[in-house]
């Protein structure tokens, strides 16, 4: 078998990608009705995400998750922990049978990431802008060693309302952090509204340009082009790059689509036999 | 009078010896590279010195991303901005996630006393000590403070290292080995124990002198590492002397005093008082102006200890057990 650290950067079929994220979408919602809450409105925006990085893009060995070589993926939107355990177990890092402890009393997995207790987790988030200021560090410690590895950070577009954020995107560029990737889950969404009627974001990309970064815009459903982008960074030598990748909240579950009150919250035996005949469908399986 | 020292230079020296022989350690700062006293590091070590700019709460994710990525990032910035700024990120991202990355808190207390309450550090153990995992450190002199340097390198997690650039004298023999967690006996003694860390062990040290005139005997602890606390030590003091007085360039509240008395509470209830900022905001004045103004003087621990033993409990009866 090849050695994940070192596999060339193809994409996977993309039809393979799109099972992979089907499957996320379903596990976080039983996952979700078990523990009897969760935020299954952001597990579902950003499971195509998490898919294309896992499946498609990021180098690593979950049998080794301390390896110094691997690429690093933080995962910044904390709260979207039920689809990031479910990527985790599909990728291997644990068995998926222990995603049916979510939430439960002792679990590890808690509603929030512990690195010091779950393999794969890089670092403790749960609070908003933490992740990035943490990619950037460790970006920085890969370019003071010359080393392959890449680093990549999954934020809320919500969380970028945190000021750490903007401090960390202007040291990213002004170290020439060509080795680190954010991807901003777009949803448009915030626990009690809109982003842009909450305080808003736009022109976000240009914010990104005008900090110096490298910026790209996609649709963040859309496999292919999500494993295109990802798979050519560094988009320009010597910038951090940024994907800001648009999504729809509550994605492939009609009931939730778009709609803010489904950030957090449980679902009913019914509106989970609903959830998953949709995602079903939708997915043919 | 003994000479007095600057711990900043051990400090720098200190961390220059760890950069020279350590590929992993990295010096990171919000652009307190005089204040840090690293301006030397960076001219021989450019690239290892990186400066965030004015952004702590940036800083502390970034030393929490170089940790991860094998580096041994030494934090530098003036303390009262360092923590009070990035709290909620030293508790995330350095001890609840158990980030080998070291903090060194610059001019704490009332180093800054003229600049006023937003500079004036006397929270900052208070803050710190409250959160798991994190060792925290206050060294008293120059060779103290090199060992805590060398120590935090050496162990594997997160560590708050409060430094003063306060004058202090040398308070240890020669032969002196910092280990953390350990309080050092500095003075024998069996009426009260003053209990103190970093500028005020050797205030503490003189004012055992002064009470020894008064035929006083008064053990002094150097409770140099506040959080793990010595929790043996403390108890034995009550014990032993059955007065506990805390010394400390920090509000009284939830610091050192706090700390040792949580122990003595539990453990051996005996008389106490908490010797430090009270509770207010300081007003401004240079440091030893301010000293002088709460007490923190030789005379001033005398004085409270004095006042403290005439409140000793010298004998209580056998109690009857009721419940």
């Amino acid at each position: 078998m090849q050695n994940p650290l070192t596999r060339p950067i193809t994409a996977a079929p993309t039809e393979a990608l799109r099972r992979q994220a089907c499957w996320i979408r379903r596990r976080s919602l039983q996952m979700i009705h078990r523990a009897g809450f969760g935020h299954p409105g952001g597990d579902l925006s950003c499971a195509d995400i998490l898919a294309v990085l896992y499946f498609a893009i990021l180098r690593i060995d979950p049998s080794r998750p301390h390896d110094p070589e691997r690429d690093r993926f933080i995962m910044s939107k904390g709260h979207s922990s039920a689809s990031f355990y479910a990527t985790l177990a599909a990728a291997g890092f644990f068995a998926e049978e222990e995603l049916d402890s979510y939430l439960q009393p002792l679990s590890r997995l808690n509603g929030h990431p512990d690195r010091n207790k779950v393999p794969g987790v890089e670092a403790n988030t749960g609070t908003l802008g933490h992740g990035l200021p943490i990619a950037v560090g460790a970006a920085l410690a890969a370019k003071l060693d010359h080393a392959r590895w890449r680093v990549f950070v999954l934020t809320g577009d919500g969380e970028l309302q945190e000021g750490s954020n903007w401090e960390a995107a202007m040291a990213a560029a002004h170290h020439g952090l060509d080795n680190l990737v954010l991807i901003v889950d777009r949803n448009g969404l915030q626990q009690g509204d809109a982003t842009e009627r909450t305080v808003r974001l736009e022109p976000l990309a240009d914010k990104f340009r005008a900090f110096g970064w490298a910026v790209a815009e996609t649709d963040g459903h859309d496999h292919a082009a999500l494993s295109a982008l990802l798979g050519g960074v560094p988009f320009e030598a010597g910038k951090p790059n940024c994907v800001v990748a648009h999504t729809t909240k509550g994605k492939g579950v009609s009931f939730m689509e778009a709609r803010a009150a489904w950030h957090h919250g449980h679902l009913s035996d019914e509106q989970l036999a609903q959830a998953l005949r949709e995602l079903e469908e939708a997915c043919g399986v | 009078m003994s000479e007095l020292y600057d711990c900043r230079i051990a400090f720098a020296q200190a961390l220059l010896e760890l950069v020279a022989s350590d590929p992993r350690v990295v010096v990171v700062t919000n652009d307190s590279v005089g204040s840090s006293n690293i301006a030397h590091i960076r001219e021989r070590f450019p690239e290892r010195v990186i400066n965030l700019g004015i952004a702590e709460q940036n800083m502390i994710g970034v030393g929490a991303g170089l940790a991860n990525g094998g580096k041994i990032p030494f934090l530098c910035g003036a303390s009262c901005f360092l923590t009070g700024r990035a709290l909620e990120q030293i508790k995330v991202d350095l001890a609840y996630s158990r980030s080998n990355v070291k903090l060194c808190g610059m001019s704490a207390g009332l180093a800054y006393g003229p600049l006023g309450a937003t500079h004036h550090s006397i929270e900052d153990l208070a803050w710190t000590r409250v959160l798991p995992e994190l060792v925290v450190s206050v060294p008293a002199d120059p060779a103290e403070t090199a060992q805590a340097v060398r120590t935090a390198a050496a162990l594997e997690g997160p560590v708050f290292l409060r430094l003063s650039r306060m004058p202090v004298p040398a308070v240890h023999p020669p032969d002196y080995r910092f280990r953390v967690g350990r309080a050092v006996r500095l003075r024998e003694g069996d009426d009260v124990t003053l209990i103190a860390c970093g500028t005020m062990v050797s205030r503490a040290l003189d004012a055992a002198a002064l009470l020894q005139a008064e035929g006083v005997s008064a053990r002094v602890l150097n409770m140099a590492t506040v959080q793990p606390l010595d929790r043996e030590a403390i108890e034995q003091a009550a014990a032993e002397t059955g007065a506990i007085v805390t010394v400390e360039e920090h509000s009284v509240r939830g610091g050192l005093g706090g700390a040792v008395a949580e122990v003595v509470v539990a453990t051996r209830p005996v008389p106490m008082r908490l010797l430090g900022v009270p509770g207010t905001f300081a007003p401004t004045g240079s440091p030893e102006f301010l000293f002088q103004h709460f007490g923190l003087t030789p005379r001033g621990i005398a004085q409270t200890a004095l006042d403290l033993l005439n409140r000793k409990v010298t004998h209580v009866g056998p109690l009857r057990t009721r419940y």
